[in-house]
């Protein structure tokens, strides 16, 4: 296994006194579905928007594919952005156009600015969008407006969107947070799917330490800026979910105790 | 409370107003209205050429909202602390939109009376300037409020700034900032007919031209005309905003 991603002594700070992330390290490996949890606030989100310099890192190292990412240029950093798909809470599609404008939308990265803005997508591009959609069960909802769908399909969208990129990375930004147990799960499975099936890490923040516990290969744990907790799911104790989300953290605990139960 | 009362009564007593006069004086204004102010029959005759000037102020007003929207477009870009290019640009395009809509459309007006004279040009300037100042503040408005969500994602997919604009920023706004067009368009027909009163064309001036004449007939016509005109645009652009949002 070659390592894709490794995060070396990053920092982040906001203005004078907030600091965000705070000597960050860790890799990723090729293929690996790696869980980041921790309590609101902790950088989850910070984090993964440094991989892909949505957030520029006051300091310390982000290698991508054998290639640092921090002081990359305009061009470069367009090219390094095709590579990485990304996926929101809020699915941060524009609501007004159709799915599949939506979905062609991932193909951009790859246009120059001329063919983009004239939506100059080749018949190939198409194709794999429609399959894609189709994969995603979402054959029927092709020309619907995204207004018209329900939180999970909207969400089935944006990873349609992400994998139109054919990234080598996927990150989630809280991919479940707004959904409802049912399509929180389905969310969950077609990225276990996609992971495993098309090779593709992913990289995915989580509220829901059980939901962590049950599809990752292994989880990260931040709490105030700092990895807490970097090992399998197996390896998670009471103890250490408490030391990531501090002391009031029952229900979460006794998630984890269920698991270890089984 | 206590404070406005203050207030009012000082300024009744610093202009002299009174109130007693001026309310007793309603009813023989009401009398004078009916008695004098409405459309007879020779005053059908100068209808053509009240509808030909009506058309003429439509039609600048018109195009003087369409043309401000094109370029309140571009500035409201720079100045949306979403879609800005920069700091700089952002205060500055926000500076000169602020500057173009303080300024009264009568004011502007005036102003460009000087430059072009009592030509359909002046009242066609002045209404450019407001509506550009006006619409560049509410499409502004429309950007931050369209949010970052979907900018974010097609920055994070890597899309150039041209694309994150016209592919996602622009389709989100269209129907507000349509929205907007239409009212300024509304706003713009009203206000010319006080400017064209002030730049001697269009509707503005028939009215001030048979009013100075006496001719209160005819005047009522012309208001009669503009009346009924702003009910129809307001109702068309009820319609398109029904099928556009």
């Amino acid at each position: 296994m070659t390592t894709l991603l490794n995060v070396k002594d990053v920092s982040k700070q906001y203005g004078q006194d907030t600091l965000a992330l705070s000597d960050v390290n860790f890799s990723v490996e090729e293929g690996e579905f790696v869980s980041i949890i921790g309590p609101s606030g902790a950088g989850k989100s910070t984090l993964l928007r440094c991989i892909n310099r949505m957030i520029n890192v006051s300091s310390g190292d982000i290698t991508f594919d054998n290639e640092s990412v921090v002081g990359l240029k305009k061009k470069e950093l367009r090219r390094l952005r095709t590579n990485i798909g990304m996926i929101f809470q809020h699915y941060n599609l524009v609501e007004r156009l159709s799915v599949i404008e939506n979905v062609m939308h991932g193909r951009l990265g790859y246009k120059s600015t001329f063919a983009g803005i004239l939506s100059l997508y080749k018949e190939e591009e198409k194709e794999h969008a429609v399959h894609l959609l189709k994969l995603l069960g979402l054959e029927d909802q092709i020309y619907k407006r995204c207004d018209q769908l329900s939180g999970g399909q909207k969400q089935r969208v944006g990873i349609a969107r992400a994998l139109t990129q054919n990234p080598k990375l996927l990150l989630c930004d809280e991919p479940i947070a707004s959904l409802d147990p049912n399509a929180s799960k389905k969310i969950m499975d077609y990225l276990q799917n996609i992971s495993v099936s098309m090779g593709i890490t992913v990289l995915v923040n989580l509220h829901q330490v059980d939901v962590a516990l049950k599809y990752s290969d292994r989880i990260i744990g931040v709490s105030g800026g700092k990895i807490v907790y970097n090992d399998s799911p197996e390896q998670m104790t009471q103890e250490k979910i408490k030391t990531i989300y501090g002391s009031e953290a029952d229900d979460l605990i006794a998630a984890a105790g269920d698991k270890n139960a089984v | 409370m206590l404070l406005f009362c203050a207030v009012s009564y000082g300024a009744m007593i610093f202009t002299q107003f009174n109130a007693v006069k001026g309310f007793t004086s309603i009813p023989s204004a009401i009398q004078w209205g009916i008695s004098n102010f409405y459309p007879a029959a020779h005053s059908f005759e100068k209808l053509p050429a009240i509808l030909n000037k009506l058309l003429e102020t439509i039609l600048t007003a018109i195009a003087a909202s369409t043309i401000a929207a094109v370029f309140a477009l571009f500035f409201s870009v720079f100045g949306s602390k979403i879609t800005k290019v920069n700091n700089i640009l952002s205060i500055m395009s926000r500076g000169v939109a602020t500057l173009f809509r303080n300024i009264d459309v009568a004011a502007w007006a005036l102003i460009l009376l000087f430059s072009f004279g009592q030509s359909v040009l002046t009242g066609y300037f002045a209404l450019f300037f407001v509506s550009f100042g006006f619409l560049t503040r509410a499409f502004i408005e429309v950007l931050d409020e369209v949010g970052e969500s979907s900018v974010e994602a097609l920055k994070a997919t890597g899309a150039s700034y041209p694309m994150i604009i016209l592919k996602s920023v622009i389709p989100s706004s269209t129907p507000q900032m349509i929205s907007w067009i239409l009212f300024m368009i509304e706003i713009n027909i009203r206000s010319a007919t006080l400017v064209g009163i002030l730049t001697g064309t269009g509707i503005g001036f028939s009215f001030d031209l048979y009013y100075k004449n006496l001719d209160y007939n005819t005047a009522s016509l012309v208001v009669l005309t503009i009346v009924v005109s702003i009910l129809i645009l307001e109702y068309l652009s009820n319609y398109v905003r029904r099928v556009i949002l």
